[in-house]
């Protein structure tokens, strides 16, 4: 019992990791951006390739899986992601699901369509007895590790310069711009650092979901779910959207046979949103 | 549209003006029908066409029409793809009347959610219709007794149509049976957006609000059309079961509903013939394509869409719809 709460609290950490991201642009920015999971893609195959082929130690490919999946958001976001924000949804849809289709087509191509896997340092790997709860050494790392990057994310949000900014230009882009806030400048940087958290997410989620050239279409509707239960206030309903989505799936898949398990999640998901549309941690408007 | 300041009487008018049957489209019917007696060979892929094409059609009553955007259209299908499959399996071989049981059952199932998409924004709706089939995916998943699980409904003896038409391996009987469902539906379709109550729909996706301080009842006509849709959807689904003699779980999967969407965005939506357009296109483009590598596919309809999303669908005019007014002018 305890060890499956534990085990779903790993997961929700990592799919908040994974999805914080999207909870920014989709939640705060209002751009549905299907193409999330691309990006969570681009950091796995980077950690894949840098511990296979170049032989880095795990942690030193995690920043590396940041950097460059943050570099891929920042060049899309300036060439493409930026022609669309106030287009309709529909027109959104259909451009993210395009770059979907072309990073899976790509990734395909230049990865081949294999499952592929990492091995963790050795310090990292085993189960240990914890207080009477047999718990994983790398799901505590991933609890540890998220959690602190998902207080300093809302202490960023809420504390800094830069969150007040950002918050400022999503309340009224025209107002902040005539306030002297570069907005395109924030949305640009925020947008680079959701991906990057989206593909330092997918390095750490290699262990843990696999990665295959079609994560992104696996993994979408989990990072939906994540952002749309959670509502628009900010990072903390999507935190703990994606604690309960994490438990309900480890505990439903464990308890129901797993194809139940996914019933649960997607019922559950429609009666939050036809009982409470914003998501359950709405903004007040 | 009417001038305006124009008589009373003149949105009677311009709809009976605009539901005119044009020479373009007497031919298009003549030639897909002429194709039912072409030499063996290409059948099963104009079967496919037919049956994406009424797929197509169907989401574009809701999305194209009323506005809703649904990235799980595919619960009707798989619904009404069961339904002939278990109906064929269980009660009767005649393959219409699994048809009507298809579409029965798809209305129902398309009532009944209907009224999870009323509220809340595009967002909420499209996760809402994800949901709904990813749900009806998993149930069917479940209960592998009825629906033969992963594995498939297997071991459905359809019977000839009518009593006289065996569905051939070449694929005539069923692309024949698949355009005419396709053509009667249509047709009927036709009738129902040239209509006022297709007028109403078109009033609602411009604007909401505005439709209903207009006297029009929102929530009852997008109930309305959302069963339509569904109805259609099954009937889709219905042909696909029937004439392959087989159901899989992919009748439910995401990429049958992003398929549709990405048919029907091609042809253009809010188009009756945005649907056929689509569905030709897409299947052609499909077989071409994806010959040498899915991923080849995969990637040039990714492309595809990023430069149509990024270009604007308005200034291409919709695909397919905005060259042949182009190439009107």
């Amino acid at each position: 019992m305890a060890t499956i709460l534990f085990d779903g609290v790993a997961y929700g950490m990592l799919l908040f990791v994974l999805a914080c991201g999207l909870a920014v642009t989709l939640g705060l920015m209002n751009f549905v951006n299907l193409a999330h999971g691309a990006f969570a893609m681009a950091g796995g195959y980077v950690t894949v390739l840098l511990m296979d082929r170049a032989g880095w130690p795990f942690l030193a490919c995690l920043p590396a899986a940041f950097l460059v999946a943050a570099a891929i958001g920042l060049v899309l976001e300036r060439t493409l992601y930026r022609h669309m924000y106030g287009r309709s949804h529909l027109d959104q849809v259909l451009f993210s699901i395009g770059l979907v289709f072309m990073a899976v087509a790509i990734t395909d191509f230049l990865m081949g369509s294999s499952q592929r896997n990492i091995r963790l340092p050795e310090w990292l790997q085993g189960r240990r007895e914890i207080l009477g709860v047999n718990v994983g050494i790398y799901r505590s790392f991933l609890i540890v590790l998220c959690g602190a990057l998902a207080v300093g994310l809302q202490a960023g949000l809420l504390r800094t310069r830069f969150g007040s900014r950002l918050r400022a230009a999503v309340d009224d882009a025209r107002v902040a711009r005539g306030l002297g806030i570069p907005v395109s400048l924030v949305f640009a940087t925020t947008f680079a650092v959701g991906s990057g958290l989206a593909g330092l997410g997918g390095a750490l989620g290699v262990e843990l979901l696999g990665l295959d050239p079609y994560f992104p279409l696996k993994f979408m509707i989990y990072f939906l779910i994540v952002v749309t239960v959670g509502g628009t206030s900010g990072i903390m309903g999507p935190f703990v959207a994606s604690m309960l989505l994490g438990v309900a799936d480890v505990a439903g898949k464990y308890y129901l046979s797993s194809a139940l398990g996914g019933f649960v999640i997607y019922v559950v998901l429609i009666i939050v949103l036809v009982l409470r549309p914003n998501g359950l941690f709405a903004r007040a408007r | 549209m009417s001038a305006p300041g124009s008589a009373p009487g003149s949105a009677s008018q311009g709809l009976a003006r605009r539901s005119r049957w044009r020479v373009a489209e007497i031919i298009f019917w003549l030639l897909a029908f002429a194709a039912v007696f072409l030499p063996p060979g290409k059948h099963l892929l104009l079967n496919e066409v037919a049956i994406l094409a009424l797929f197509a059609l169907s989401l574009d009553l809701i999305l194209g029409y009323a506005g809703i955007i649904s990235l799980g259209h595919a619960a009707f299908f798989g619904t009404g793809a069961y339904a002939a499959g278990l109906l064929c399996k269980l009660v009767t071989p005649d393959p219409l009347v699994g048809m009507a049981a298809a579409v029965v059952a798809a209305a129902f199932m398309g009532f009944v959610t209907s009224f999870l998409v009323l509220r809340g924004t595009d967002l909420t709706r499209l996760m809402v219709t994800l949901g709904v089939a990813l749900v009806l995916h998993e149930v069917a998943n479940a209960l592998p007794q009825w629906t033969g699980g992963a594995d498939g409904l297997q071991g459905m003896a359809v019977g000839p149509l009518l009593g006289h038409f065996d569905f051939d391996l070449y694929g005539r009987t069923a692309y024949a049976y698949s355009l005419t469902t396709l053509f009667v539906l249509f047709l009927l379709a036709r009738r129902i957006v040239y209509s006022p109550f297709g007028l109403s729909l078109m009033a609602i996706r411009r604007n909401t609000l505005r439709a209903s301080a207009l006297g029009v009842p929102v929530n009852r006509r997008l109930v309305a059309v959302y069963t339509l849709a569904a109805a259609y959807a099954g009937a889709a689904g219905a042909l696909l079961a029937q004439t392959t003699a087989y159901v899989s779980l992919e009748v439910l999967e995401f990429q049958r509903s992003a398929d549709v969407l990405l048919a029907l965005i091609i042809g253009g939506a809010g188009w009756l013939y945005g649907g056929v357009a689509g569905a030709i296109l897409f299947k052609f483009l499909h077989d071409t394509l994806s010959s040498s590598s899915p991923q080849f596919w995969m990637f040039w309809m990714g492309l595809f869409l990023v430069v149509l999303a990024l270009v604007g669908r308005e200034r291409l005019g919709g695909g397919v719809r905005g060259l042949l007014a182009r190439a009107r002018r």
